[in-house]
């Protein structure tokens, strides 16, 4: 077996908060050896990073795709090539196809073709229930069984909460991780913009914050009764994160997730009626956006996510309040998240740390760490570099990109997944 | 346990015990000094039952009504021959197609039997207390023949019966039941007359059919089949009511079976030498595998029936003792 050393490069491994000179070993996919400084180590074949950024593969658990049923908006392929060439080396895929991931055989589907593709780590989260219908439950222990590393309904809420509650007891059982949106279902109805001065002024219906507290004060009721395992999907408020970091005080554990636009944009961005900003949920306040990157800060986000939600041109190009929510964020992940060092004063292994260390421990997962027998899902930045995006260029089928014509810092210069080079 | 000749009315009378109440409506009517000899009597009734003659007359010129407001084949049978063979004149009404639906209440439906005269009234109600209620406005004695999701006493008799011959003693087992304990008022009646007999009880179900405060009925409980079954000595099966089945409780019948359901994989978990038991009807390739169901080597689930009716006779039997003119 061949191996191959990346030496002479900055290492950054949040789970062990090294942040230094040194380089990897690595043999039969996995990491062999980690050295600290310059040592040299010999081997098949030596990349010099010439002291770029080398961390674990990001681990992106909340990745869109069209496959099975949209497959024009993004196919695994094309959802896994935007992956590596944004560092991406685990994408988690939502179960919002047509068909909805919700039994074990489409959990099997998922794995296989991603895996088939050989580039990035495709693995699925199950249905939390059938057909995402908010009131069957989904074959959660069968799904578990077959690889699903969490369940959730993804954008829609669980609005029975009977079934929810069940959902969580039930899963319990085998200690599957329950995610869900917290949102109240009756004050969102028909909202595309978060109610303020700014949405009263364009004529949109506005979602309001509290919204997402009332949903997540019923979601942290119902784990505390229930004991389940259960992530926060997608915070986006100030005042939820009050209410969460509440509840943790109490000794609740939950985890939380934030979506990379919620951190790098505010409710100023659809000013012109951009549909590409248009998000769900949507983006707040600049308070609320400060609070987020706060929480980033002090450790109290677990995961922070691409919310990689292709969009064909067909399905954005309308009235902002027609055009469908998400954006695609897999490539620009990276380098977006690289603002939160720039811009407003970050820690890179803080920055890092939700991207890869925590994402890991939440799912099981032994990748996101650089640690001898961790896989090698590796990815090589140079931090500084600068990019304009453009979103034409893109490898996802679908261009739906906020951060389209912004400059970034911070360019992928190569992904490794299982030693492999897959960009 | 007698031997099977030969059992005549004379032995009958020498083991005949007054019931400890007027009503058998919880397994708490029960002590733990009566059961054991409602148990011999059992035994008796057993050998009884396997004579070609089966005729008795402990009860004779008796009335037992069968109340079921529930549709049941087998516990209405079966208390129907307990009580005929013992030579009483026996009434079933089919009131779960009749007087209900004609919109009169439990307690007119009580009223209008008690004045009818009858001795021993056996009711079977969807309704938990049911069998309380109407004990509460009827002269006669009441038998529960499962209230709701409350208690089916003799039920847990039968079972007790059916263990005490296959180990011989009952203080020293461990019993897994294992299902719907939520909705089961045989689980109910099991876990009350086996704690009451010295018995270790375990609760094996998913979280969803598990009532979440069942640990304080001094039950250990558990989720996952292996940790649950090892150790066990009898494995107790629920039946799952397949309305619960579609996603509401369970997601399918078949992650049901696949987790929940016992087979040959799952009872090796077991004691070696675990008895398997059901209180019918089954649910084949849902709670449990046919293989073992119908595996007489470790299948108690026929001897449940043959003890059901033998186990009533004497519930019956010992109820009449009480009027002390037999």
């Amino acid at each position: 077996m061949t191996t191959l050393a990346i030496l002479n490069a900055r290492l950054l491994d949040p789970a062990s908060d090294y942040d230094g000179p040194g380089g990897v070993l690595i043999e039969n996919g996995r990491i062999v050896r980690v050295v600290h400084g310059a040592a040299q180590i010999d081997a098949d074949q030596v990349i010099d990073a010439d002291g770029l950024c080398l961390s674990p593969g990001l681990i992106d658990i909340r990745v869109k795709t069209g496959e099975p049923g949209a497959e024009p908006k993004e196919t695994l392929k094309s959802a896994s090539l935007a992956a590596a060439a944004g560092g991406v080396t685990t994408i988690v895929v939502q179960p919002d196809t047509d068909p909805a991931v919700d039994d074990p055989a489409m959990v099997d589907f998922i794995q296989r073709r991603g895996a088939a593709l050989n580039l990035v780590n495709v693995r699925a989260a199950g249905a939390a229930t059938k057909a995402l219908d908010g009131q069957r439950m989904a074959e959660i222990g069968l799904m578990d069984e077959a690889g699903a590393l969490y369940f959730t309904d993804g954008d829609k809420v669980i609005v029975n909460s009977r079934t929810l509650q069940r959902v969580m007891s039930y899963a319990a059982a085998f200690n599957a991780l329950i995610a869900c949106r917290p949102s109240d279902p009756w004050l969102t109805e028909g909202s595309v913009a978060a109610s303020g001065e700014l949405a009263t002024r364009l004529g949109l219906s506005g979602s309001p914050a509290i919204a997402e507290r009332i949903g997540l004060e019923r979601d942290l009721a119902l784990v505390e009764q229930t004991g389940a395992r259960f992530l926060v999907d997608q915070i986006s408020t100030e005042g939820a994160l009050e209410t969460l970091a509440r509840a943790r005080a109490k000794g609740l554990e939950v985890a939380v997730s934030v979506s990379i636009n919620h951190l790098c944009f505010n409710e100023v961005d659809i000013g012109d009626y951009r549909t590409f900003y248009r998000l769900d949920p949507p983006l707040r306040s600049e308070a609320d956006r400060q609070a987020l990157i706060e929480a980033v800060r002090e450790g109290l986000i677990d995961v922070i996510t691409s919310a990689h939600a292709p969009a064909p041109a067909e399905d954005k190009r309308r009235p902002f309040a027609e055009a469908a929510p998400g954006a695609v964020g897999l490539e620009t992940l990276l380098p977006a998240a690289l603002t939160l060092h720039h811009e407003d004063g970050l820690d890179l292994l803080d920055v890092l740390r939700p991207l890869t260390q925590g994402p890991a421990a939440l799912l099981g997962l032994d990748a996101g760490v650089l640690a001898e027998g961790a896989p090698a899902d590796l990815v090589l930045f140079d931090p500084g570099a600068p990019v304009i995006v453009d979103a034409d260029t893109l490898r996802s089928k679908s261009k739906n990109s906020p951060f389209d014509g912004r400059r970034l810092q911070g360019q992928v210069i190569g992904t490794w997944v299982g030693g492999r080079k897959v960009f | 346990m007698t031997q099977p000749h030969d059992v005549t009315d004379q032995t009958i009378r020498e083991r005949l015990i007054p019931f400890p109440k007027a009503h058998f409506l919880a397994a708490s009517d029960l002590n733990p000094f009566v059961t054991p000899q409602l148990l011999d009597l059992g035994d008796a009734f057993v050998d009884f039952n396997r004579q070609s003659s089966k005729a008795l007359d402990l009860l004779h010129g008796r009335t037992v009504v069968n109340l079921f407001f529930e549709n049941s084949t087998r516990t209405s049978s079966s208390f129907e021959i307990a009580a005929k063979r013992l030579g009483a004149d026996v009434v079933t009404m089919p009131v779960a197609s009749s007087s209900v639906k004609k919109g009169e209440t439990l307690i007119d439906t009580a009223v209008t039997l008690n004045a009818m005269k009858p001795d021993i009234l056996v009711i079977r109600h969807s309704a938990s207390g049911a069998a309380e209620l109407l004990s509460q406005k009827v002269g006669c004695a009441v038998v529960n023949a499962g209230d709701g999701r409350h208690e089916h006493p003799t039920q847990a008799l039968l079972d007790l019966l059916s263990m005490r011959r296959a180990f011989g003693d009952v203080t020293s087992l461990t019993v897994a039941i294992c299902g719907d304990i939520t909705h089961s008022r045989v689980a109910r009646s099991n876990v009350a007359l086996l704690q009451m007999m010295g018995a270790r009880v375990r609760l094996i179900g998913p979280p969803t059919l598990v009532p979440g405060d069942a640990d304080r009925w001094g039950c250990e409980v558990f989720h996952d089949m292996r940790e649950g079954l090892a150790g066990c000595d009898v494995v107790m099966m629920l039946r799952l009511q397949l309305e619960r089945m579609a996603g509401a409780l369970v997601p399918s019948t078949r992650e049901y079976f696949r987790f929940w359901g016992l087979d040959r994989e799952k009872l090796a978990w077991a004691k070696p030498g675990a008895r398997v038991m059901h209180p019918g009807p089954m649910n084949r390739g849902v709670e449990i595998d046919s293989d073992v169901a119908d595996d007489l080597d470790v299948s108690l689930i026929q001897d449940q029936v043959e003890m059901g009716v033998a186990a009533r006779m004497a519930v019956l039997a010992s109820l009449s003792a009480r009027w002390g003119d037999k």
